[in-house]
């Protein structure tokens, strides 16, 4: 496993993996998870490209590590903000099926 | 000591103008209280003592003004505009100063007087309240030192004319006859203000931008060989003018107004008569000489007129019974006589005419009230007749004016008189015609002043019982000041004594500085001949008058009888005022008719036809903005409401529909990406 097409195989299908849970899904939390495999998707990518690309010093530069570590925090603080928000909106419905919330129809 | 002298008149002339005003508004605003609580004394008071304060402040400035000279004050500016500039100020010159000391003098006299005769009057506030702003406008015209301030002065005193010839308001005809004065004076001021007009245009076309008597006097001399519509500018400046002088002096054909104008109190009468409002035509005249002696043209029209006027009115002065219409005929007749002497160019004979004329017709007016009063309300001659012992200073006054006015030698009428005579035949613009006009009016007058006199005071009173038991002199705050404008007449012509008789002339002296003068020039031999003529005339007019009054009451009867047409006509004044009702009223009335119909039809004719084209346009424009300017703001809005309504559509509210619809936008730009890359 060390071929860069491997990982972006991988990243491509926990990106599918995470559309498809986001839009079948009726469960709020269920789409927050969906969200979560997305996102690990995109930081496995930034890994894998910081792993095999070179700069022009010849050494590996750590930008793509640094921004994987910076997805954790931010998917971490969005996690818990989103949380918040469907805590928020079971208390106000009631519920956190996503189709029955329509508020933002024009 | 000179310079101290006009210092000394130039301070005092504001005063002289103002105290009467203040006078006026004193008793005009807080007249009716006054009265109410401290009774008639206090309003007369205040009445009395600032006219008479204005007379003795007059005084001490005529003779504080040094000889010939002349003080202005110049209060402030009342208008400017481009170079014009018009100031509100005050002159004394001997001319004015004349007329001050005449208007204030016999003013304070009338004034005393009419405490006595309007005693108990409702409206004796209002009455010495108006009393004191013809004063007031009369200074005014006096000492204006230019020609808009005299005209002010002019305007104020037709303005208080109507105002106390209509005085008794409740009554139409006396109400009538202060409009009648008002309107007639009216069409004078309308020539006299194009005169204004047409002087100031002429000047100022010269550069000379005033109205200054001084400096138009000094720029006059620009304007001969000018015309004003084909006319000689100055003959048209001055016969414009004139008529607003025959307007205010009641001369030919505008003298209707006067003999109405007995309508009011007595003592206005005499006031209107004697120093005032009538005068001021004589003295505009005067004030004007420089002026008129360059337009001889002008001059001859003042002249002939005079001179129709003196004898016209004196003809009507036969026949009138009312005493108060017999005396305003004199005053018409003796304002003729001054106009002939202002025409003539006799300038101070006119001014000094004016000057007598005040005293004994004031002493006239004031007798005549005195024996109306004692007759309770009475003004027909044929109901008086030997008053002469019941009322023996009235008698006595009335007496010494009638031989001023006949112009008998040795009262002041006769020199005044004489003068102007004189100046008639041999002054540079007299005429033996103009003499002969004058003279025979001066003997006719002698004849109808003392017919009145024989009538009011000698053989058998013909009053009524209750008039008789009631009959009395006047209280003394009449009979005061009648013996002092007795005095008057008879002495206040012995300033203008002529050189013939041993005087020194020293009124023409005296005036000379103001006005422009001409010398008459004759032998002695010829001015006594005039003057024994006139007086010759004057004496066969007293003696005519005994003999039909006195010697033989029923001949004038009998007379009338026997030229009855004749008769009527002098009675009815020749009809004038009946013509005048005819052709100039009713020329009025009718063109005010066909006036009315052109406005009906033809104006408002125009007025609708233009207010229907614009309500057509209006409803045009209407349905154009309603239709295209309002259809295209609307198509907008609908058409902005209609896409958003469409746009509404793709908010579901749906969070995985738009999911989807951000992956399917991913997954385009990637395809369109990689298929623009791929063709790269």
């Amino acid at each position: 496993m060390n071929r860069l097409e491997s990982y972006l195989f991988i990243s491509s299908i926990l990106a599918a993996l995470g559309v498809v849970t986001i839009a079948s899904r009726r469960n709020a939390v269920a789409i927050l998870m969906g969200i979560e495999l997305l996102l690990n998707a995109a930081a496995l990518n930034f890994v894998a490209f910081g792993r095999f690309v070179k700069n022009a010093a010849g050494t590996h530069p750590l930008d793509g590590q640094i921004f994987a570590i910076f997805i954790i925090v931010l998917a971490a603080a969005e996690a818990v903000i989103l949380l918040a928000v469907i805590i928020a909106i079971y208390r106000q419905v009631e519920s956190i099926d996503a189709d029955r919330l329509r508020e933002l129809k024009g | 000591m000179h310079e101290s002298g006009a210092r000394i008149a130039e301070t005092s002339l504001l005063w002289i103008v103002l105290l009467p005003l203040l006078g006026a508004a004193w008793n005009g605003f807080f007249g009716k209280k006054i009265q109410m609580r401290f009774g008639e004394r206090a309003i007369a008071a205040v009445g009395c003592l600032t006219v008479a304060a204005s007379f003795l402040l007059s005084l001490r400035a005529v003779l504080a003004l040094p000889p010939g000279g002349a003080a202005a004050d110049r209060v402030y500016l009342w208008f400017g505009a481009g170079d014009l500039h018009v100031p509100f100020s005050l002159l004394l010159d001997p001319l004015s100063a004349v007329m001050a000391l005449v208007v204030t003098g016999v003013s304070a006299l009338i004034h005393l007087y009419s405490i006595g005769y309007m005693r108990g009057d409702r409206g004796f506030y209002r009455y010495f309240s108006f009393l004191n702003l013809f004063v007031f406008a009369m200074l005014l015209l006096v000492l204006g030192d230019n020609i808009l301030l005299l005209f002010v002065g002019w305007e104020g005193v037709g303005l208080c004319s109507y105002l106390l010839i209509g005085f008794w308001f409740a009554d139409r005809e006396k109400a009538a006859a202060g409009m009648k004065a008002f309107l007639v004076n009216r069409i004078g001021d309308l020539g006299f203000l194009v005169g204004i007009l047409a002087l100031w245009w002429s000047l100022a076309k010269h550069g000379v931008f005033s109205l200054d008597f001084r400096a138009m006097a000094e720029g006059i001399h620009l304007l001969q060989g000018d015309t004003i519509l084909g006319v000689p500018a100055l003959a048209f400046i001055g016969i414009a003018l004139f008529v607003g002088a025959a307007g205010k002096s009641a001369q030919i054909p505008l003298y209707v107004w006067l003999p109405d104008a007995m309508a009011g109190p007595t003592p206005v009468s005499a006031l209107i008569h004697a120093a005032t409002m009538v005068t001021a035509g004589v003295y505009m005249i005067a004030r004007m000489s420089f002026l008129y002696s360059l337009a001889p043209q002008a001059l001859a029209v003042v002249a002939v007129i005079g001179a129709a006027t003196a004898l016209f009115a004196a003809t009507i002065g036969f026949a009138q019974t009312d005493i108060k219409k017999v005396l305003a005929y004199s005053t018409v007749s003796q304002l003729g006589t001054m106009m002939l002497g202002v025409g003539v160019g006799a300038y101070a004979a006119g001014v000094f005419h004016l000057m007598t004329h005040a005293f004994f017709k004031a002493c006239l007016f004031l007798s005549a009230g005195s024996v109306i009063h004692a007759l309770g309300g009475e003004q027909d001659l044929r109901k008086m007749g030997g008053l002469r012992k019941k009322m023996p200073v009235t008698f006595l006054a009335m007496l010494l004016s009638t031989l001023a006015i006949a112009g008998i030698p040795g009262f002041s009428g006769f020199f005044s008189k004489d003068e102007i005579l004189w100046n008639a035949y041999a002054g540079p613009h007299g005429h033996w015609a103009l003499w002969l006009a004058g003279v025979l009016g001066a003997g006719m007058t002698a004849f109808y002043m003392f017919r009145l006199l024989f009538l009011a005071f000698f053989g058998e009173c013909r009053a009524d019982e209750v008039a008789k038991r009631h009959l009395h002199e006047s209280p003394r705050v009449m009979t005061v000041p009648l013996a002092l404008l007795a005095v008057l007449s008879v002495a206040g012509g012995w300033v203008g004594i002529p050189k013939v008789l041993g005087g020194g002339n020293h009124f023409h002296h005296y005036l000379e500085p103001a006005i422009t003068a001409h010398e008459a020039h004759g032998s002695h031999a010829l001015e006594f001949l005039l003057m024994a003529v006139s007086v010759l005339l004057a004496l066969s007019g007293i003696a005519l008058a005994y003999h039909f009054y006195i010697k033989k009451p029923d001949l004038p009867v009998r007379l009338a009888a026997r030229a009855r047409g004749l008769h009527r006509l002098v009675e009815n004044k020749y009809y004038v005022d009946e013509i005048y009702g005819a052709t100039a009223v009713r020329g009025v009335l009718v063109l005010s008719r066909v006036l009315r119909v052109f406005d009906d039809f033809v104006i408002d004719g125009l007025v609708n036809l233009s207010g229907w084209i614009g309500r057509i346009v209006a409803l045009v424009s209407g349905w154009f903005d309603l239709v295209f300017v309002d259809g295209l703001v609307n198509a907008l809005a609908n058409g902005t409401i209609d896409l958003g309504r469409r746009a509404r559509r793709m908010q579901t509210g749906a969070v995985q529909t738009y999911v989807l619809a951000v992956f399917g936008g991913i997954l385009a730009l990637i395809a369109l990406y990689l298929g623009l890359g791929g063709g790269a």
